[in-house]
């Protein structure tokens, strides 16, 4: 494989590690409001997923969202400001940690209701399919999503009109405090795609490869045939569901299974073993001195002028 | 001047706008091939193909976030409610998404959506079917919510609804699909915000909005036969109200009677009472009455229909009990 997309996969999943560490700290030092929902641990997921995009392709997922803003190009500077509040957010201190949005690089939020996201996806397929330009969508979800409403409904309407959208089911195993074999009868996930019908694949979201790999035959045929795919990725959050969950209802050698197989670790140990040992501390380095640097500009970032609260109400 | 139905003055405003802006299209159920549930949108699917009149099978959520979806990315969707009633099922979709979108990216992402289709009570219909929402949507800032009654005005608002930049809740009526009333050839657009005087009077302000106008209107005509000279308002937009034309309707007669379709607690109708005994105080000589629905569901019984609807009578002892 190439080096240099080797190290450009290392470098995306630690710079969301490190963000979202420095975001913990920051919440616990209540400099951050609200709900503060981490990504570590599902980095190989948005990584990999979002690393076969083209610019026109577009991301949309729910509340645990600064690893899909960042893989798919997002500012850290402009995200730890959002989560503090300020002016110089990506949503300028409207949306905060659960509504992170850049449509320059048609990254499409950051929605707070489980589920809600996936009907619009199918919305979004429908314009990529109306301008005709071959771009995709790609929808992320939570294992939590699988029951509610807009889960059936969007998926049937991506099923029965063929749209170019790709589905993807982060099971993290847990959703809030609920475990999987509370809330699904089966632990596979993806033969939900059954019924609509449509094209489904499991895949070790543990794995960025695998998980490129399983997003890129998805995407391709979403562009050659315009039809949709549910993928079930199967992670794992190291943290609670959000800063005020503690994770009492898991052990710590559950945990540590999966930190065993810690993806950014993995890549870490392949890139040593290929002789890019310096290169891979120096990225170690430029990820440390980028997310302090993100945490300085937001700290010293100004709120947005009260005046404007009311701002972006309506056109 | 034509007289055309509600029905098909809203077709041509469809039309009109589909014609003018390829990005515009409709989706909803039965609105494509049954030439819509109440002939709304006839021929409109032989007109422009089913890419863009889209038949929905029953999942509002789903079809309402789709649009929400299309719209966020450069589309212009209208998407038809058959009735508000099964709105609901997409409320979520509405209130959270749709009418958010804008503020929580601070501008990057647009709603230019029309939500559209029938609200209020119809002949016995029963409580399920029979629901006045316009509340919950009025209520939610970042939506637009307009409630037209005839014909002239659903035409040019449902025109002016489809390029606004902003989500539109836009409400007609199953009872008043049929009403004629005169609508100019020529294009024409009318502006959202603004109420219309039906009727200039002296002594009684009469508010109203939908369908409940050509009630208000025929309650004015009895009044004038009691020498009672009635103004009546037509809102035609909830959300933005234009205060403006209420304050100088009321500074005018001294007092107001609001009729409404709506349960009166926590209604519409209840936010106008307090927004006029508030910023009109002064002019008031009398407390602000509002005719509305009786507070059960609606019973399926003409007999009791009857009962739980405002009324002609309701309305005439409200505004004697204003003018005492």
């Amino acid at each position: 494989m190439d080096q240099e997309f080797l190290t450009d996969l290392y470098r995306k999943m630690l710079r969301i590690r490190r963000f979202e560490e420095e975001a913990a700290r920051l919440y616990t030092e209540r400099k951050i409001g609200g709900f503060l929902h981490l990504y570590i641990g599902q980095e190989a997921v948005a990584v990999g997923a979002l690393s076969v995009l083209e610019q026109k392709d577009a991301v949309i997922t729910a509340y645990r969202c600064h690893g899909h803003y960042l893989a798919r190009g997002g500012s850290t500077r402009a995200g730890m400001a959002e989560l503090l509040g300020k002016a110089t957010g990506c949503a300028k201190g409207r949306g905060g940690s659960m509504h992170f949005y850049d449509t320059s690089l048609n990254f499409m939020g950051g929605w707070g209701i489980i589920g809600a996201q996936i009907p619009v996806a199918a919305g979004m397929a429908f314009s990529q399919v109306y301008k005709n330009e071959g771009g995709v969508v790609l929808c992320f979800l939570g294992d939590g999503a699988i029951n509610i409403g807009p889960f059936h409904e969007g998926l049937s309407l991506a099923a029965l009109w063929n749209l170019p959208v790709v589905y993807i089911i982060e099971n993290n195993y847990f959703a809030m405090g609920t475990p999987l074999e509370k809330t699904s009868v089966t632990e596979d996930l993806s033969v939900r795609a059954l019924g609509y019908p449509m094209a489904r694949d499991t895949v070790d979201g543990h794995d960025v490869f695998k998980v490129r790999d399983a997003v890129f035959r998805a995407v391709k045929n979403a562009r050659e045939t315009g039809k949709p795919t549910l993928i079930e990725a199967k992670t794992y959050r190291y943290r609670g569901h959000s800063m005020a969950d503690p994770g009492t209802y898991r052990t710590k050698d559950d945990v540590e299974a999966w930190r065993k197989r810690d993806p950014i670790a993995t890549l870490g140990d392949k890139l040593d073993a290929l002789n890019l040992k310096s290169l891979r501390e120096q990225i170690d380095e430029e990820i440390e001195t980028e997310v302090q640097d993100a945490v300085k500009f937001a700290e010293e970032s100004p709120y947005p002028d009260p005046s404007t609260a009311m701002d972006y109400t309506y056109a | 001047m034509r007289e055309i139905a509600i029905r098909d003055a809203l077709k041509e405003a469809m039309t009109e706008e589909m014609v003018r802006d390829e990005r515009v299209f409709l989706v909803g159920e039965e609105v494509g091939a049954y030439n819509g549930a109440y002939k709304c949108s006839k021929g409109m699917l032989d007109k422009f193909g089913a890419k863009r009149v889209i038949d929905a099978p029953i999942a509002e959520n789903g079809f309402a976030g789709f649009g929400i979806g299309a719209a966020m990315t450069g589309l212009r969707p209208i998407v038809e409610f058959m009735t508000f009633n099964f709105s609901l099922i997409a409320i979520d979709q509405i209130l959270n998404t749709a009418a958010k979108a804008r503020l929580m990216s601070a501008g990057q992402l647009q709603c230019p959506i029309v939500f559209r289709g029938a609200g209020g009570a119809a002949f016995q219909l029963g409580a399920q079917h029979a629901n006045s929402f316009e509340g919950f949507y009025a209520y939610t800032p970042g939506l637009i919510v307009i409630a037209p009654s005839t014909p002239y005005d659903m035409k040019g608002l449902l025109k002016s609804a489809i390029r606004n930049d902003n989500p539109v809740v836009f409400f007609e009526s199953e009872l008043t699909y049929s009403l004629k009333g005169p609508v100019p050839e020529e294009e024409y657009l009318l502006p959202i915000g603004k109420a219309d005087i039906k009727k200039e009077g002296k002594d009684v302000t009469l508010i109203s909005w939908s369908k409940n106008v050509f009630l208000t209107l025929q309650v004015a005509e009895e009044l004038e036969k009691m020498n009672i000279s009635a103004e009546v308002i037509d809102l035609r937009t909830l959300r933005p109200l234009d205060e403006e034309a209420i304050l100088k309707s009321v500074a005018k007669t001294n007092r107001v009677v609001v009729i409404q379709e709506q349960h009166e607690v926590a209604s519409y109708g209840a936010y106008l009472s307090h927004l006029i005994s508030t910023k009109a105080f002064d002019h008031l000589d009398a407390p602000v009455e509002v005719v509305s629905s009786l507070e059960a569901p609606m019973p399926y019984s003409k007999a009791l229909e009857v009962v739980i609807l405002p009324s002609k009578d309701k309305c005439i002892e409200a505004v004697k009990r204003v003018l005492r």
